[in-house]
C-alpha cells in the first residue's frame, strides 16, 4: 500500500515537473487564447446577440467564453503552468547550483573523450613546472585555475560566468513575479472612469461595476478644449486639473495639463484623457436673425428642442449644436447649429447655421438670414481612472524576464581544463551557449598554448 | 528625388535580387549568388536613405515624426529589419542561400505596400504621440524580421527533410547540396529565434507599458495584445521543443513556421479581420 501511495505521489510529481506538460500548456494556452479574440468579450453587442442562436449563446456563456481570460479553466491553465514551472525550477535548481558551486574540477576519462575540443602541448621539462607555468598562462589568458593533483596527473580547472547557467532561471521566476503583480492589481486596485463639467469637481469615480469609488480628495476641471490640424484630423485633446484636498488647491497639482500620452497621477490614483462632449444639459444657444427686407437683428437665445416663435410667426428650432463642425460638414470649422425653421404657412426646412461663415448662412435667399452666435454650454473632461499598487512588481518582473533572457541567451559559460601527465599537457573546453564562437576562442588559445616554453 | 521614388527603387531591387537567387539557386553559380546579395545590399542602402529622407518630409510639412506611424511606413520599416537581418547572416555565417527564402518576404512587404497602400504622410493623432511609439515598434518589427528568417530557413529545413527522407545518413545531392546541412539550419533557426525572442518580449512589455501610461491598464487583453501573447507562447513552446525528446528537428522546425504564421496574423490579420485599440490611425483618443 505504501509503496503504491508513494509511487502515486512520485507519478504527480513527475508529471508536473515534465517538460512535455509545458509545451502542452504553451500550446494550449496559446490555441485557447484565440477564442477571445474572436468572440466579444464583457458586455456583449445587443447586434451580437441577436444574429446568434440561443443555444450557441447559452452554450458559449456556461464554458465562459464572453469574459475567457478570466474563466475558471483559463485561470486553471495559469495554476498548472505556474505549479509546471515551480516543481521544474525546483527539481533541477540544486543541480545547477551544485554544478556551478561544485565544479568537475577532474575530468575524466570519458568526458575527456566527450569534448570535441581539445589540443596537445608536448613538453620535455618536470610535471611541476609545467603547472606553474600553465596556472600563468590560464591565469592571463583566460581565468585562474584551481590545482588538483590526482593519480599522478594535475588538474587545472578555469571558468567563467559560471552563474550564468541560472540565466533560465531567473527568465522563469521573472513570469512568477509578474502574476503576483497582477494579482496584487486585481485585490488592491481599481478601474473607474469620471467626467466632471469645467468649472466643476468631483470626489468619487464611477468602478467597472457603477458603483462609485471614493477618492479621498477632489478634482476640478478648470478648462477642456480640443485641436485639429489642417486636415481635420484632432490634434490635442487638453484638460486642465487641480487638485483639491479640504477646497484648498494641492501645491503642484494646480492647473495641471493633461493630455492624451499625459496622465495626471496623485497619491496613486492616475486619471487618463479618455473622452469629452459637452455639457449640454440646461445650457443656452445664441442667435442673430437678420430680415433681408432691412430693420435691425434679433437677438435670440435657445436651449435645445425648444420652439421660439418669431415676430413674423415664423417658427425655429433648435435641433442640435457642435462647438466643431468640421467632422460633420468637411471644409468647415467653428461652431455650427443644426436648425428647423419653418415659415408661417410653409413646410419646415432644416439646414446648417455657422458662426464663422455668414456668407454661408446668407447664400439660402429666405427672407430671415440665420446666424449661430454660439452657447454658454460647457465641455466636460472624460477620465479613465486607475489605481494598480501592483503594476511596480509587474515592471520588476518585466525587467527580470528581459536581463534573465539576455544572460541565458547571450552569456555562456565558459570551461577549460588543462591535464598534466609526465610529458605532455592536454587541454579541454566547453561552453554552454554558442559552441562556434567558443570554438573560435579556444582555437587562438591553443595557438597561444602551442607556443609555450617549458 | 523624393522618398517614394527611392522606395520604387527599393522595390525593383528586391525584385531583381530574388530573381537572381532563384537562378543561383537553379544554377549554383557563385556568382549569381554574389550578385544577388549585392543587389539586395543596394537595396538596404536605398531603403535607408528614402527612410531618412521620408522621416524630413514629414517635418518639411509641418508634421514631423519618426515614419512608423502607420500601416504603410511598419511594412517597409519591416522589409528594411528582414534585410539588416540577411546580410547579418550573409556576412557572419556565410550561408547566402538563405536570400533565396528570405527575400521574398522582403519583396512581398515593399510590393504591397508600395501598390496596394496610401503612401501619404499623415499626421500623428493624439494617442500615439509618444516616444514610446518609436520603442515599441522598432523592437516588435526587429523580432517579427528575425521570426520572418528564421520561418525561411525553418522552410529550408523542412524541404531539406522532406527529399531526403526520415532521418537519413545519404544526403540527396542536386539542390540539396546547395543548403546547409540539418545541423546547420537547425542551428541559425535557433539563432534567429534568440534574437526574435527577447526583441518580441521587449516589444510586448513595451507596448504594456505604453498602454499603462497613456490609458492605465497595462493589459486589457485587446486582440493585438493578446494575439502577441499567442506568438509569444508559439516561440516559447519552440524553445523548449528544442530541448525535449522527440521535438526536436522537424517539429521545432514546424512550430517556428507557425510562429510566422500567427506573427502575421497579428500584425495584419488582427487589423483586417478583428477590430480593437490597434487599428492604426483609428479615431480613438
Ligand atoms: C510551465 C512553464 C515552464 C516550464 C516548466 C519551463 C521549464 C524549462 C526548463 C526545464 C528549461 C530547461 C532549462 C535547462 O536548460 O536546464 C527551460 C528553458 C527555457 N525556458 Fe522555460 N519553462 C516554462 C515556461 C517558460 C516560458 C513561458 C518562457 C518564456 C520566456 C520560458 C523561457 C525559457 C527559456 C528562454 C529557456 C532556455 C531555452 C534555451 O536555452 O534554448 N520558459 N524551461
Amino acid at each position: 500500500m505504501a509503496t503504491t501511495e508513494r509511487s502515486f505521489i512520485e507519478n504527480v510529481w513527475d508529471f508536473f515537473c515534465s517538460l512535455k506538460l509545458t509545451l502542452f500548456l504553451l500550446i494550449s494556452l496559446a490555441l485557447t487564447s484565440i477564442i477571445g479574440t474572436v468572440l466579444p468579450q464583457g458586455q456583449l453587442p445587443p447586434e451580437y446577440v441577436a444574429q446568434i442562436s440561443q443555444t450557441k449563446l447559452q452554450i458559449y456563456s456556461n464554458l465562459g467564453f464572453f469574459d475567457m481570460y478570466h474563466s475558471w479553466w483559463f485561470i486553471t491553465l495559469l495554476y498548472v503552468f505556474s505549479l509546471n514551472l515551480i516543481s521544474c525550477s525546483i527539481k533541477r535548481l540544486p543541480h545547477v547550483f551544485k554544478f556551478v558551486s561544485e565544479p568537475t574540477l577532474v575530468l575524466g576519462e570519458s568526458l575527456r573523450n566527450s569534448f570535441p575540443l581539445k589540443k596537445e602541448l608536448a613538453f620535455s621539462g618536470a610535471a611541476e613546472k609545467g603547472v606553474e607555468r600553465l596556472k600563468e598562462f590560464l591565469g592571463s589568458e583566460f581565468s585562474a585555475p584551481v590545482i588538483t593533483e590526482q593519480d599522478g596527473e594535475y588538474h587545472l580547472f578555469a571558468q567563467k560566468n559560471p552563474w550564468c547557467r541560472l540565466g533560465v532561471y531567473v527568465v522563469h521566476f521573472s513570469i512568477l513575479v509578474i502574476f503576483v503583480g497582477a494579482i496584487i492589481g486585481s485585490l488592491a486596485g481599481y478601474k473607474g472612469f469620471v467626467s466632471i463639467v469645467e468649472g466643476t469637481s468631483v470626489n468619487a469615480v464611477e468602478g467597472r461595476n457603477g458603483q462609485p469609488i471614493p477618492l479621498g480628495f477632489e478634482v476640478l476641471c478648470e478648462k477642456f478644449s480640443v485641436e485639429f490640424y489642417k486636415t481635420g484630423a484632432p490634434k490635442e485633446f487638453k484638460s486642465i486639473l487641480t487638485v483639491l484636498e479640504n477646497g484648498q488647491p494641492v501645491p503642484g497639482f494646480s492647473k495641471v495639463k493633461v493630455i492624451v500620452n499625459e496622465p495626471l497621477t496623485y497619491k496613486g490614483i492616475t486619471f487618463y484623457q479618455s473622452s469629452y462632449g459637452q455639457a449640454s444639459e440646461g445650457s443656452e444657444h445664441y442667435f442673430t436673425v437678420f430680415s433681408r427686407a432691412g430693420g435691425p437683428p434679433v437677438r435670440i437665445a435657445t436651449r435645445e428642442g425648444a420652439v421660439v416663435t418669431l415676430k413674423d410667426g415664423t417658427t425655429f428650432k433648435l435641433l442640435e449644436a457642435t462647438q466643431e463642425v468640421r467632422q460633420f460638414a468637411p471644409g468647415f470649422s467653428g461652431p455650427a447649429a443644426r436648425i428647423e425653421v419653418t415659415p408661417k404657412g410653409a413646410a419646415p426646412q432644416t439646414f446648417i447655421s455657422f458662426r464663422d461663415f455668414p456668407e454661408m448662412n446668407a447664400q439660402r435667399g429666405d427672407a430671415l438670414i440665420f446666424g449661430y452666435e454660439g452657447t454658454n454650454a460647457r465641455m466636460y473632461t472624460g477620465l479613465q481612472v486607475a489605481k494598480d499598487p501592483g503594476v511596480w512588481t509587474v515592471w520588476l518582473g518585466c525587467t527580470l524576464m528581459v536581463v534573465g533572457l539576455f544572460i541565458a541567451f547571450f552569456m555562456s559559460h565558459k570551461r577549460i581544463w588543462v591535464v598534466i601527465s609526465k610529458g605532455h599537457a592536454r587541454m579541454y573546453g566547453n561552453a554552454s551557449k554558442n559552441q562556434a564562437a567558443f570554438g573560435m576562442q579556444f582555437d587562438a588559445l591553443s595557438e597561444k598554448f602551442q607556443q609555450l616554453k617549458i | 528625388m523624393t522618398s517614394s521614388m527611392l522606395f520604387n527603387l527599393t522595390t525593383f531591387a528586391y525584385l531583381i535580387s530574388m530573381i537572381v537567387f532563384f537562378a543561383f539557386l537553379a544554377g549554383k553559380n557563385k556568382a549569381l549568388g554574389l550578385t544577388g546579395s549585392y543587389i539586395a545590399y543596394v537595396g538596404l542602402i536605398i531603403q535607408t536613405v528614402a527612410i531618412g529622407l521620408r522621416w524630413k518630409e514629414s517635418y518639411d510639412l509641418g508634421v514631423g515624426h519618426a515614419p512608423m506611424s502607420n500601416l504603410y511606413e511598419s511594412i517597409v520599416f519591416f522589409s528594411w529589419t528582414i534585410i539588416l537581418l540577411f546580410a547579418y547572416i550573409d556576412i557572419r555565417y556565410k550561408y547566402r542561400i538563405v536570400g533565396a527564402f528570405v527575400v521574398p518576404f522582403a519583396l512581398l512587404g515593399m510590393a504591397w505596400a508600395q501598390l496596394g497602400m496610401n503612401t501619404g504622410i499623415e499626421p500623428l493623432v493624439p494617442a500615439l504621440q509618444s516616444n514610446w511609439l518609436l520603442y515599441h515598434v522598432i523592437t516588435c518589427f526587429l523580432g517579427y524580421a528575425a521570426f520572418a528568417v528564421a520561418c525561411g530557413i525553418s522552410i529550408m529545413y523542412l524541404i531539406r527533410t522532406a527529399v531526403e527522407g526520415p532521418d537519413s545518413k545519404a544526403t540527396a545531392g542536386g539542390l540539396m547540396s546547395m543548403f546547409p546541412p540539418l545541423r546547420v539550419l537547425d542551428d541559425l533557426n535557433y539563432r534567429s529565434i534568440m534574437i526574435g525572442f527577447p526583441l518580441l518580449t521587449l516589444g510586448i512589455i513595451t507596448g504594456a507599458a505604453w498602454a499603462n501610461y497613456a490609458w492605465g491598464t497595462y493589459w486589457s487583453w485587446d486582440p493585438k495584445e493578446t494575439w502577441s501573447l499567442i506568438v509569444w507562447f508559439v516561440y516559447a513552446a519552440f524553445l523548449h521543443a528544442r530541448i525535449t525528446k522527440g521535438w526536436v528537428g522537424k517539429r521545432a522546425a514546424w512550430l517556428s513556421v507557425i510562429g510566422f504564421a500567427a506573427t502575421i496574423f497579428c500584425y495584419l490579420g488582427v487589423n483586417l479581420f478583428l477590430s480593437g485599440l490597434h487599428s492604426y490611425g483609428g479615431s480613438k483618443m
